[in-house]
């Protein structure tokens, strides 16, 4: 007898107690909420504070009509939870949701509706938008349907990879965008199994953690907005605008028509870990899909309005998300849920961290006011399941609150840190006057992050939201017309410089410049102190044509375009070597910040500041040059990376080194590639050992070591 | 749609042809049919090639055959699965459990699997 027969053991509770609208039925369990197989049957629990009563609402998967309700009977509620056991269901081929009888009064909050049928908001999957793109049927009652399944992922030996955060190389991707593109040759482009074909890319770019754009299902026809150009139908393409928070989204699996987006989604995570890749969800907790007084009703609303959402003294929703309403994150039920959900995806998906989307609303009271100590930030830090995830927090609202810097931590939160990109983007277009900033930046922003170490810092230049790194070097405005907005969304301020012309040109010293401040944007990003973030598309120059914005597009503009892996092949090979810098030398990856302190080995401090002479650094308002020499505990190198980003070239003075090293270099953006940069390990001793000359707009990187008797 | 199951005997071992869909309502017959050919110990081929669609159901149905074939030594090859049905089993993982294949290199591969993880 195997483990598996031995388990069939008879249990008292899987034989039914009642009958309910020609069902079998009994009292179910009040926790876990949601949908359960359970012995015979499966058991559905639903929490409503307000309802006086609720239904339970069965389909035949895929059938416009219910085939079943059947109401809870009183004695199978505890508390506010209803709970009931089905006997007899074919977990497999049904669709489930709920129907809230309660009063309506939003003035007082309440919001229920028993016509309508709600979706679970623990709901593990959900049936609907089965298929990327597909026009809904918006006749059909109930759009957004819950579903049931099995948690029995078959994870063999995964297990999570707890990389030291300091180590982190994060890649900013969009699931579908980055194997969209026809170009991507794999077997299912725009989905896991699509991505899952595309690791080995990864892994050879040598990035060590993948942040997704949202995953939790979203209704990407939810955009009825139409390119005012070609009269394209727009799309919400990013996904901030969660219809549920427990399923993966089914449109960004290939199995996704079948149900099986679950076990896809896992296969990839399993595949990544494998592949030294950690996964990071973008999540969004302040907001929901519901919007305001005039959004759909799918969940929420319609069982506890009152609960779940920041509501004005007239019963209208707060808008600090900019999209609508606000979720009640430091309600206690609410808290709840997000601590539930989260672990839901650690558990059940073996996630190894969180970007909080406007991560400042999960600070505010129940009334907005943001809270000095916020009782979800501190749940969410020392939960025992979440503890060793990692925590991001994108440190402000649309409510104006903007705590970079000062995000109620617990030791535990990192940040977006959005002065990061601001200083470097100033610095490498030549805006005078920046250096003094810059220093703080690349040395993991003491100044915010004084008591929380350099981990705290995501250091990131370009983000979903945003240009992209070529489009920063190509417009000084945005072109967003293709939204259909009149170009009036988007961010206004993008401290972005066309290097001579907007947009594409012919110019060869346009694009040649443009290729140099690219190589300078990831030279400063990968020596910078703190957590290096990169935007997918970044290392192969990837370009938006000047859109800032590209939430709704679903198309070329947005897509990874894999023909740029052998057309930008420079710039790739520039990325990767960069990364491979990094992880080569400890001093860059540092979780304290420098003091200053002299390291007993070589008689230099831990960091030092030079420009044209070597010690004497040009803090001037004039100044756009700047050299930090660093060296750690634990590795006997010196990293000197020099930033110019005057339009003149400058000597420099090269500090000197102990006895029985020299100056290596390894990177120049001003020289001709393949001499812009080496391997690291392989970077040839320099000629003339104190000096260099920088060219204009450029970076250069030393390595201050031994010879290479070999070299 | 409904599941029909077929055993064959040979002297390498037991075939069994399923001809229809996998799904929550059949894989319950395939299970009785598989467990107790399981349980006899020779060698299984389970050939799909009349299987139009598999459900997650069913995999995970076809994967609790392997688990106690697994426990019993016994090697468990799956034959003539669709190109869709082996990319919905790619995608979600459960291709990496199987010896899939028409040769005897599979077969003996699965074998010695089998072995290990005895």
């Amino acid at each position: 007898m195997t483990e598996a027969q031995s388990e069939q053991v008879l249990r008292v509770d899987a034989y039914p107690t009642h009958e309910v609208g020609g069902y079998r039925v009994r009292a179910g369990k009040p926790f876990p909420f949601g949908a359960n197989v359970v012995p015979g049957g499966v058991s559905f629990s639903v929490f409503s504070d307000q309802a006086t009563s609720m239904t339970l609402v069965i389909f035949k998967r895929g059938e416009p009509e219910p085939m079943a309700e059947l109401e809870f009977p009183e004695e199978f509620r505890t508390g506010s939870v209803f709970a009931m056991t089905v006997f007899g269901l074919d977990h497999e081929n049904i669709e489930y949701g709920y129907r809230a009888d309660g009063p309506y009064d939003p003035v007082t909050g309440h919001r229920f509706d028993a016509r309508q049928i709600l979706s679970d908001p623990y709901a593990r999957l959900i049936a609907g938008r089965d298929v990327w793109g597909v026009e809904p049927d918006r006749s059909r009652g109930y759009q957004y349907r819950s579903r049931v399944c099995l948690q029995d992922f078959d994870w063999g030996d995964d297990t999570p990879l707890r990389l030291p955060a300091e180590d982190l190389v994060v890649y900013e991707t969009h699931v579908r965008g980055f194997t969209r593109h026809p170009s991507s040759q794999v077997t299912a482009p725009g989905t896991f199994a699509g991505l899952r074909e595309k690791i080995p890319y990864l892994k050879e770019l040598g990035i060590n953690c993948i942040e997704l754009l949202p995953v939790f299902e979203f209704d990407e026809s939810d955009n009825m907005r139409s390119n005012p150009e070609t009269g394209e139908h727009l799309f919400d393409y990013w996904g901030y605008n969660t219809v549920s928070f427990f399923a993966p989204k089914a449109g960004y699996a290939a199995t996704g028509r079948y149900g099986m987006q679950g076990d896809e989604f896992r296969t990839l995570i399993k595949d990544l870990h494998a592949a030294g890749i950690e996964v990071i969800l973008d999540v969004v907790f302040n907001h929901t899909a519901e919007g305001n007084e005039q959004g759909p009703t799918i969940s929420f609303k319609g069982l506890d309005n009152a609960t779940y959402y920041m509501l004005t003294p007239e019963g209208y929703y707060f808008n600090f998300s900019g999209t609508g309403n606000t979720v009640n994150c430091n309600h206690p039920v609410v808290r709840n849920f997000v601590l539930d959900c989260l672990r839901h995806w650690v558990a059940d998906y073996h996630i190894d961290g969180f970007r909080f989307d406007l991560a400042a609303i999960l600070g505010r009271a129940l009334d907005g006011t943001p809270l000095p100590n916020p009782p979800l930030l501190e749940l969410l830090a020392f939960d025992p399941v979440l503890r060793h995830t990692k925590l991001i927090a994108e440190a402000w609202d649309a409510g104006g609150l903007y705590e970079v810097g000062n995000f109620p931590a617990y030791g535990r939160w990192a940040e977006w840190n959005g002065k990061y990109r601001d200083t470097v983007r100033s610095f490498l277009k030549g805006d005078p006057g920046v250096t003094g900033e810059l220093a703080t930046r690349i040395a993991g922003s003491p100044d915010l992050y004084s008591s929380r170490g350099t981990s705290a810092s995501v250091n990131f230049l370009t983000a979903h939201d945003g240009f992209t790194l070529a489009d920063l070097v190509s417009y000084n405005d945005k072109h967003n017309e293709a939204n259909g907005e009149g170009n009036n969304d988007g961010g206004n301020d993008n401290a972005s410089w066309n290097c001579g012309a907007e947009g594409p040109t012919d110019d060869p010293e346009v694009n040649r410049l443009r290729m140099r401040q690219m190589k300078n944007a990831l030279a400063i990003l990968m020596t910078s102190q703190g957590i290096p973030m990169l935007l997918s598309g970044d290392e192969v120059a990837r370009t938006q044509q000047g859109n800032n914005n590209t939430y709704c597009q679903d198309n070329e503009l947005s897509w990874f375009d894999w023909s740029q892996v052998d057309d930008n092949a420079e710039l790739l090979r520039f990325t990767r070597e960069m990364i491979a810098f990094r992880g080569h030398h400890r001093e860059l990856r540092s979780t304290s910040h420098p003091t200053g302190q002299v390291r007993e080995s070589l008689g230099l401090p831990d960091i030092s500041w030079h420009g044209e002479r070597a010690w004497q650094p040009d803090w001037s308002a004039e100044s756009r040059l700047l050299a930090v020499a660093r060296c750690g505990t634990g590795d006997d190198d010196v990293v000197y990376v020099a930033m110019n980003s005057h339009w003149e070239p400058h000597d420099l003075e090269l500090p000197a080194l102990p006895h029985g090293r020299s100056w290596h270099l390894f990177a120049d953006t001003g020289a001709e590639a393949p001499h812009d940069i080496r391997t690291p390990g392989g970077e040839p001793e320099l000629e003339n050992a104190g000096k260099y000359l920088i060219g204009p707009r450029s970076v250069v990187i030393l390595v201050g070591r031994t010879p290479d008797p070999e070299l | 749609m409904s599941l029909n199951v077929k055993e064959r005997r040979n002297k390498g071992g037991t075939v069994l042809v399923a001809t229809g869909e996998i799904n929550s309502e059949t894989s319950g017959q395939l299970l009785q049919s598989l467990l107790p050919l399981v349980r006899e110990g020779r060698p299984l081929r389970i050939d799909l090639t009349a299987v139009t669609y598999v459900s997650s159901a069913g995999l995970r149905t076809l994967l609790v055959v392997y688990r106690e074939a697994q426990h019993a030594g016994v090697a468990v090859t799956l034959y003539g699965v669709s190109e869709e049905v082996r990319f919905v089993m790619s995608a979600t993982g459960f291709l990496d459990f199987f010896e899939t294949g028409e040769a005897a290199a599979a077969e003996s591969k699965s074998t010695l699997k089998s072995a290990v993880a005895r």
